[in-house]
Formats: C-alpha cells, sequence, structure tokens
C-alpha cells in the first residue's frame, strides 16, 4: 500500500486504540495494555531480527532483567521515583545486552540462535534459583512508580487510564524512535549488514561493533517493555525470562512480518488475540497456538504484513491472463 | 569429599553425559547434515520417555517397551522429515527455529490431552534391579551402570557406522556436498530422511533409558533441550566426537556442580559454554 | 615508453603462501603493486589467483608471508581494516546487496568513509557527500543510466560495473578486482578497459582477468601463476614470448592465443 495509505491507516490506529479507555472497562483496558507492552518489546526484537539479521532467542532475558529491576530497585514500602527507576531498569537491561552481546556475536547463523537462547536460560536461573527475586515464586511491586516531580504529580500510574495512555505514548514514541534510527547511517549500515554483511566488512564497516550497538540497543528497548509489564502488573516471576517467552516475541516479530515496524505491532495483537480466543475455546490452546504457527511458517512467509501483496498479486494474477 | 562419594559421582556424571550424548549427538547430526535447526529435537526426548511408561505398562517390561519402541520412534522420524521436514532445508534459520517451536507446542499438548500431566514412574527392569558395593557404606545402582554401557556401545556403533560405512561415507559427503552427492546419482533425500530418524530414534531411546531413573514429567524434554544445544555449541555443530566431549564435560561440571555450588548449579553449564565462546567461537571440536 | 620515473610502490606481498589442509593453494607468491599501474594476474583455472587476491584484501588469512601498504605491514588486518586503509576490492562472484538501489549500494560504500554511528537521529539519506560522491562513482563507472534501479536485476556485467563504483566509492587506493570484465560484450568490455586506464592515472590496479585481449590491451605488468606458484613475472611482451608461459596453457581449457 502507498506511503499516504499507510500513514493515514496509522493514525486511524492510534485514534481507535486511544479510544479503549473510554469503554471503562477494566478488562480491556489492562488486556490492551498488555499487548501495547507485547508490542514494544516485539518491535525492539524486530530491531534485532528483521532489520540486522539477527535470529535471538534469548531477547526475554532483557524484558525479565528490567522488570525484576524496578521490583528489586523500589523501596517496599513506598513508591520509587518514576524517573529514577525508569532509567535505571533500562539501563540494567542495555548493560547485560551489552555484556552478553560481547560473547553471543561472536557467533553466527546457527550457534548465534543457541547461544542467545542458552544465555536467556542462564539468566533464567539466576533469577529462579538464587534468593536474588524472591525465588521461584517471583516477588511484588508493591507500589507503582511515582511520576512526581519537585511535588507535582504530572500523571499517576495507579490510575489505569494513565497507565494506558502512558504505555501508549510510550509505543508510539518507541516506534517513531525506531523508524528514525533506522532512517540514520546506523540504521542503513544494520540493514546492510542483514543482506551482506562480508561485502559491508570488505568496504570497511567494523561489522561486530554495529552489531554490538543493535544489539544493546535492542536489549534496553526489550528492557523498557519489561518495565512496563511490571509497572502494570505489579508482579514480577522467573517465567518472564523463560524461552517461551523468547519464542513468544518471535512468532509475533514473523507473523507482523519481519523488517516492517507497524506490522510487528499488529503481529504482537494478533498473537495476544489468538492466545485469547484459543484459551477460551479449548485448555489445550497451545495446541491450536502450535498449528497455527506451523501454517503461518509454512504458508505465510511474510508475515501479515505481507498479506496486502498477495491479495494483490492474488487478484492480479487473476485478471492478467 | 570422601572417595566413595566422589566416585559415585563420577559415575554419575559419566551416566548424564554419556545419556546426553544419545541426544546431542542426533542434533548435533541433523545440524551438519541438513543444516536444520530443531527445537523440537527436546519432544522426542520426551515422547520416548513417555512410550517407555506407556509400552512397560503395557507389556511389564521395560526391555520389552525399548524394543518396541525403537522401531516406533524410527517410523516416527521418517515420517516427521517426509511429511515437514523435507520442506525446511530452503529455509533460513528463524523459520526453522519457529516451526519446530511450534512443534514443542503441538507435541506437548498432544501427550497432555493422550497421556495426561501427571508424574509416572517406569520400573527397573528386575534383572538390573540391584546395586554393586562400592565401599561397607556406599553402593551403586546396576542400572545406571547399565545405561552407561548401552550409551557407550551406541558411541562405539555410531562411530563405525559413520566412519567404515558406505552409509556413514554418503552421510559425510552429503554434508560436505550435497548437490555433488546427488549427481552421483545417490538419493540424498533418503539419506537425510535416514539421518533424521536415527536423530529421532536415538533421542527417544536416551528418554526411554533415563525413565526409569528421572521419572516421566510433563516439560522434561525442554531442559535437556537446551542443554543439548549448549553441548552442540562447545563440541561443534556436525562433530560427533565433539559431542561426546562436550557432553562429558556437561555432565560432570552439571554433576559436581549440584554438589559443590548447589545454589548456582544451573548455570554452571552455562558459565563453562561462555568460556568456550571467549576461546573458540566454532566449538572446540568443530571439524573443518 | 619512458620507464624512467620512480613510481611509488602501494602493494608489496612477499612470499604469501597458504595451505589448506594438505593442499597447497599457494606458494611463496611475490607480487609488486605501484602506483599509476596496472598488473595483471594470470593464469589457467586452479592456478590459485583467488587465494592470491583473497590473501590481499584480507578475506584470507595467509599461512606464510607478508605484505606492506605503503610501507607498512598489514598482514595481519582484517579485510575492514584494510579497507579503511585504502584497499578496495571487488569480486568475481556477486557480492552487492540485491535489494538495494545500485545509488544506495554505492552511498552505502561512501558512507563507509565517515562513519559517525552515534548519531542515531541524522538522516543518511540527508548526507548530501555521501550521494553526489555515490553518483560520481556511478558515472564514472557507466552505470548512470541504472542508478535508481534495484541492483539484483542488472545483468552480470552491469554488476561488475557496481562493483567499480563501490570500490571508487571508499576512495580506495589500491584497487584489487576480481574479474571485473567478465560476463561483458564486446563494448561494455572496452568502455570498462577505459574506465581502468583512467582509474590507472592516479591508482594501482591488480585484476585478475581471463579476457586475454583486455588484458595486454592494459596490462603494465603480468604475473602468471601456475598450480599454485610463481611462473614468470613481467612486462606484457616478455609474458606473450615466454615459451613457458605456453607451454603452462598447453594441456588446460584456456587458450594462450593472443
Amino acid at each position: 500500500m502507498n506511503a499516504q495509505a499507510s500513514f493515514i491507516l496509522k493514525l486511524v490506529a492510534i485514534a481507535v486504540l486511544a479510544c479503549v479507555p473510554l469503554s471503562g472497562e477494566s478488562f480491556y483496558i489492562e488486556i490492551v495494555g498488555k499487548v501495547l507492552v507485547m508490542a514494544i518489546f516485539a518491535m525492539s526484537l524486530d530491531l534485532l531480527v528483521g532489520f540486522t539479521g539477527l535470529v535471538s532467542f534469548g531477547h526475554a532475558a532483557y524484558f525479565g532483567i528490567a522488570a525484576y529491576a524496578v521490583a528489586i530497585l523500589s523501596p517496599q514500602y513506598e513508591a520509587a521515583s518514576l524517573w529514577y527507576v525508569l532509567p535505571a531498569s533500562i539501563g540494567l537491561a542495555a548493560l547485560a545486552a551489552f555484556v552478553i552481546g560481547l560473547f553471543v556475536l561472536r557467533t553466527k547463523g546457527i550457534y548465534f540462535i543457541m547461544v542467545t537462547l542458552a544465555f536467556a536460560q542462564m539468566a533464567y536461573f539466576i533469577f529462579h534459583d538464587t534468593a536474588l527475586g524472591g525465588g521461584s515464586d517471583g516477588m511484588y511491586l508493591n507500589n507503582k512508580p511515582s511520576a512526581a516531580i519537585f511535588g507535582w504529580e504530572p500523571f499517576d500510574l495507579n490510575n489505569e487510564v494513565h497507565m494506558f495512555y502512558f504505555i501508549l505514548a510510550i509505543m508510539v514514541l518507541v516506534y517513531l524512535f525506531l523508524a528514525r534510527v533506522l532512517q540514520s547511517p546506523f540504521g542503513r549500515a544494520l540493514v546492510g549488514i542483514k543482506s551482506n554483511e562480508h561485502r559491508m566488512q570488505s568496504l570497511g564497516y567494523f561489522t561486530f561493533r554495529y552489531k554490538l550497538g543493535a544489539f544493546t540497543l535492542a536489549g534496553g528497548l526489550g528492557g523498557l517493555a519489561g518495565f512496563l509489564y511490571a509497572v502494570l502488573f505489579g508482579f514480577v516471576t522467573p517465567e518472564l525470562l523463560s524461552w517461551h517467552e523468547s519464542g513468544n516475541v518471535l512468532l509475533m516479530v514473523i507473523l507482523g512480518g519481519m523488517g516492517n515496524l507497524a506490522g510487528v505491532i499488529a503481529g504482537a495483537f494478533a498473537f495476544e488475540m489468538m492466545r485469547e480466543v484459543f484459551a477460551d475455546i479449548t485448555k489445550y490452546w497451545q495446541l491450536l497456538m502450535g498449528g497455527v504457527i506451523v501454517a503461518v511458517v509454512l504458508f505465510l512467509p511474510g508475515g501479515l504484513a505481507g498479506i496486502p501483496g498477495r491479495i494483490k498479486r492474488a487478484m492480479q494474477g487473476g485478471d492478467a491472463k | 569429599m570422601d572417595f566413595a562419594t566422589f566416585l559415585i559421582q563420577t559415575l554419575n556424571s559419566l551416566q548424564y553425559g554419556l545419556l546426553l550424548f544419545l541426544v546431542a549427538s542426533g542434533l548435533t547430526l541433523v545440524f551438519g547434515i541438513m543444516g536444520i535447526i530443531n527445537l523440537a529435537h527436546g519432544s522426542f526426548y520426551m515422547i520416548g520417555a513417555y512410550l517407555a511408561f506407556v509400552l512397560t505398562s503395557a507389556t511389564g517390561s521395560l526391555v520389552m517397551a525399548i524394543v518396541l519402541g525403537i522401531p516406533l520412534a524410527l517410523a516416527f522420524g521418517a515420517f516427521l522429515e517426509w511429511a515437514l521436514f523435507a520442506h525446511l532445508y530452503k529455509r533460513d534459520h528463524l523459520e526453522q527455529v519457529l516451526l519446530t517451536y511450534g512443534l514443542i507446542l503441538i507435541f506437548e499438548q498432544l501427550r497432555s490431552l493422550l497421556v495426561g500431566d501427571d508424574v509416572h514412574g517406569v520400573a527397573i527392569p528386575a534383572f538390573l534391579d540391584a546395586s554393586i558395593q562400592l565401599t561397607e557404606v556406599m553402593s551403586y545402582p546396576v542400572y545406571r551402570l547399565a545405561i552407561s554401557a548401552v550409551c557407550i556401545v551406541l558411541a562405539i556403533a555410531l562411530y563405525f557406522v559413520i566412519q567404515r560405512t558406505r552409509l556413514g561415507m554418503m552421510i559425510r559427503a552429503g554434508n560436505d556436498d550435497r548437490t555433488m552427492v546427488e549427481s552421483l546419482g545417490i538419493n540424498i533425500n533418503m539419506i537425510y530422511r535416514i539421518v533424521f530418524a536415527l536423530g529421532v530414534a536415538l533421542a527417544a531411546l536416551a528418554g526411554m533409558l533415563a525413565s526409569p531413573i528421572s521419572s516421566v514429567f510433563p516439560n522434561m524434554g525442554s531442559h535437556v533441550l537446551i542443554i543439548s544445544f549448549v553441548i552442540v555449541v562447545i563440541g561443534g555443530i556436525g562433530s560427533v566426537w565433539g559431542a561426546l566431549v562436550a557432553a562429558l564435560i556437561v555432565g560432570f561440571a552439571d554433576t559436581f556442580g549440584k554438589v559443590l555450588v548447589p545454589e548456582l548449579s544451573g548455570i554452571v553449564v552455562y558459565v563453562v559454554m561462555a568460556v568456550v565462546l571467549l576461546w573458540r567461537p566454532e566449538g572446540i571440536l568443530k571439524k573443518g | 615508453m619512458s620507464e624512467a620515473k620512480n613510481k611509488e610502490v602501494l602493494l608489496q606481498a612477499d612470499k604469501l603462501t597458504r595451505r589448506f589442509g594438505g593442499l597447497v593453494a599457494n606458494q611463496d607468491i611475490s607480487v609488486t603493486l605501484e602506483r599509476q599501474m596496472i598488473h595483471v594476474l594470470l593464469g589457467p583455472n586452479g592456478a590459485g589467483k583467488s587465494t592470491c587476491i583473497n590473501m590481499l584484501s584480507g578475506d584470507l588469512p595467509p599461512s606464510e608471508g607478508k605484505i606492506h601498504f605503503m610501507g607498512k605491514d598489514i598482514t595481519g588486518l582484517t579485510a575492514a581494516q584494510r579497507s579503511q586503509v585504502g584497499i578496495g576490492r571487488s569480486y568475481q562472484r556477486t557480492n552487492i546487496f540485491p535489494q538495494f538501489s545500485v545509488l544506495e549500494n554505492v552511498r552505502l560504500a561512501a558512507q563507509s568513509r565517515r562513519q559517525e554511528p552515534w548519531r542515531i537521529f541524522s538522516k543518511a539519506m540527508e548526507a548530501k557527500w555521501a550521494l553526489e560522491k555515490a553518483r560520481t562513482c556511478i558515472d564514472e563507472a557507466g552505470l548512470g543510466k541504472r542508478v535508481d534501479w534495484v541492483s539484483g536485476v542488472l545483468s552480470h556485467g552491469e554488476q561488475r560495473q557496481l562493483e567499480i563504483a563501490m570500490v571508487l566509492a571508499t576512495d580506495a587506493q589500491v584497487l584489487l578486482l576480481d574479474e571485473p570484465l567478465a560476463g561483458m560484450g564486446s563494448e561494455e568490455s572496452a568502455s570498462m578497459v577505459e574506465v581502468l586506464k583512467r582509474l590507472r592515472q592516479t591508482r594501482g590496479i591488480l585484476l585478475v582477468e581471463h579476457d586475454m585481449d583486455a588484458v595486454f590491451a592494459v596490462a603494465d605488468m603480468i604475473t602468471v601463476m601456475v598450480n599454485g606458484q610463481l611462473l614468470e613475472c613481467g612486462p606484457p611482451a616478455q609474458i606473450k614470448a615466454s615459451v613457458a608461459v605456453q607451454q603452462a596453457y598447453l594441456g588446460t581449457e584456456d587458450s594462450f592465443h593472443v
């Protein structure tokens, strides 16, 4: 679809989303809020997978690290300052991504997929087996962070409507941020690396540094999503770092059609919707989910973003003979 | 740690490592020869264990269950390759990862549907249900020794097949140059099917052998899968010998880790992997 | 024919050797490349020319031997480092960014000279210097009319031109060109030869080529390799007359009739 139609569609989508709190239904507000958080998570992974060509199967680690960070850094009986825990959590997630990146980016291809998975498992076990985060039971975030600056409170995250718009605003900002980064020389280099890393090297690009930069940035943004998740639900468990979470977000990226930020947001919605609908149908909803995954990979290589193109080609194929 | 404990832990490490080797060898062969990353490999281990449970309950003998189970596993593997994996050769790694991740979900749920979510025990065959006296106070289960023995025999057999038979030669050649092998009139598809089925059977057998010791429970495949990945990374993709060495390293690291540093035992294996990554990103014994 | 000028030595390779297990692909190959010179690597198929050029560009580390660029030892440098130092490479097998336009391919190459990855809010397409440089190099390589085409659909010969444009955009002083004329018709070949002659005025060019006519039209110096070893090195006239070279080609599918 052309750029103008696409832009209008995006505006409409934001408008529709902005109307959700008006329904007054806490259930919908919370669930759409969760999907928006997942959309941020998916966009952060898309930077790696769809644009740089790095298939990370351990992205949930950064999501979980930031989620735990806000829980651990927040005092037990009062609210932490948002302006402290937010950057701190993202910073810790980004730092973890940087350190892990130094290891995993030494590998390529299948190895890379496996070691990202392995490092995420390592992080999972750290939270699961030690007392750092309350062990396998997880821990509570007793008080949502306070947005107060010098006594003035611009918004209150305890108010579910404020929370929702906070998340929505961040999602839009992340989208705009990533779209901008991808247009920068750095972003173009990343896409070049995905297309032909060897050539980039022979043109004088030190690709390891670029990949590390992308890995760290993606980790930080994944952490942002994890932070929001923890604040939204007030509870974190080691399962946030499980490879099932890593697999789910990877699926959102492929559902949306990699390398397409808006598509990936749609992918997050599609995934969560499927999860809800399937769970309603049967307690064996993962069976349906697995079937859908297999079908999508076999029959829908371009993801959801590829559907308009496929429809167009199918229609043209019928006429032009 | 006294000597008896040390001996016991060493035997445990050996047994654990050798079982992991069975699983990892199939994984590394499929990676190396067919270039496919298969997350569902852990599910085959789980399927083997559940097969052992079902067939042992039906026939009353684990040995019988294994004898019946292996051909079933081979057939299942061949069928899976024909139906699904044959389509994955041309796909990129991401698609393989996702499709096989979907398979894990399907297998786990089917298992839940068919057999339920309870934990089950499997009886050790009577003739192996004894202990060997190591010291006056410590004894060691014969069954565990039997597991190690079976694995060693299989490792030797695997070596023999790959290095000394025509089939093995074709497998190795197909690994290096698929089109060349095809032009020689060798049916590469059949070779791939055999290799895949073999991998499935090895993993399933490992599950069957382990079932009396580890019990049979949901998600038992996940942990084994990720450890197998670590083994393949350490040993190098495609190297069966590397998988053996790495599996033993992992077996020892994990077992002694549990004894020496119980809270951190879960991450010992990954620390080993990280060290190897720093030193040799392509694996210790990557061929070529 | 004045050869009195003392030309600046750009690239000096000494006794490069490369082994692959038991196979010796290159044995003690030494090559000198001076500025304003076109040096051709010649030899039948399997002579080891690609291995040699790979060692020079940093795509393959030598088992033994040293390489100096403008006096500095670059043997240990990676391909990316060598590119930054001033060595450019074009490839025989297509090694471009097939989904990008011709312009973007070359713009990326130009961008490599001024990398500021931290400026994540600047737009790549607003860096005029890179775009202008890209267009200039595209024109120089003779690909001006294809500037907005998706590079993957270009003909084989046009992709060779794109490779040249990309190398030019990196301001390389030494051009290592692997069969730049491959897949070109006689007209395209002739214009590419003109491009090479023009480039020779300011740089040093080392090229691997099969097309004998072009080789002898353009070479200042020819190194003949056979079975991984240096057979002979000298000006075209010497090589043309050399019995040893004629014999080396006998019994191979390549012909040595000029």
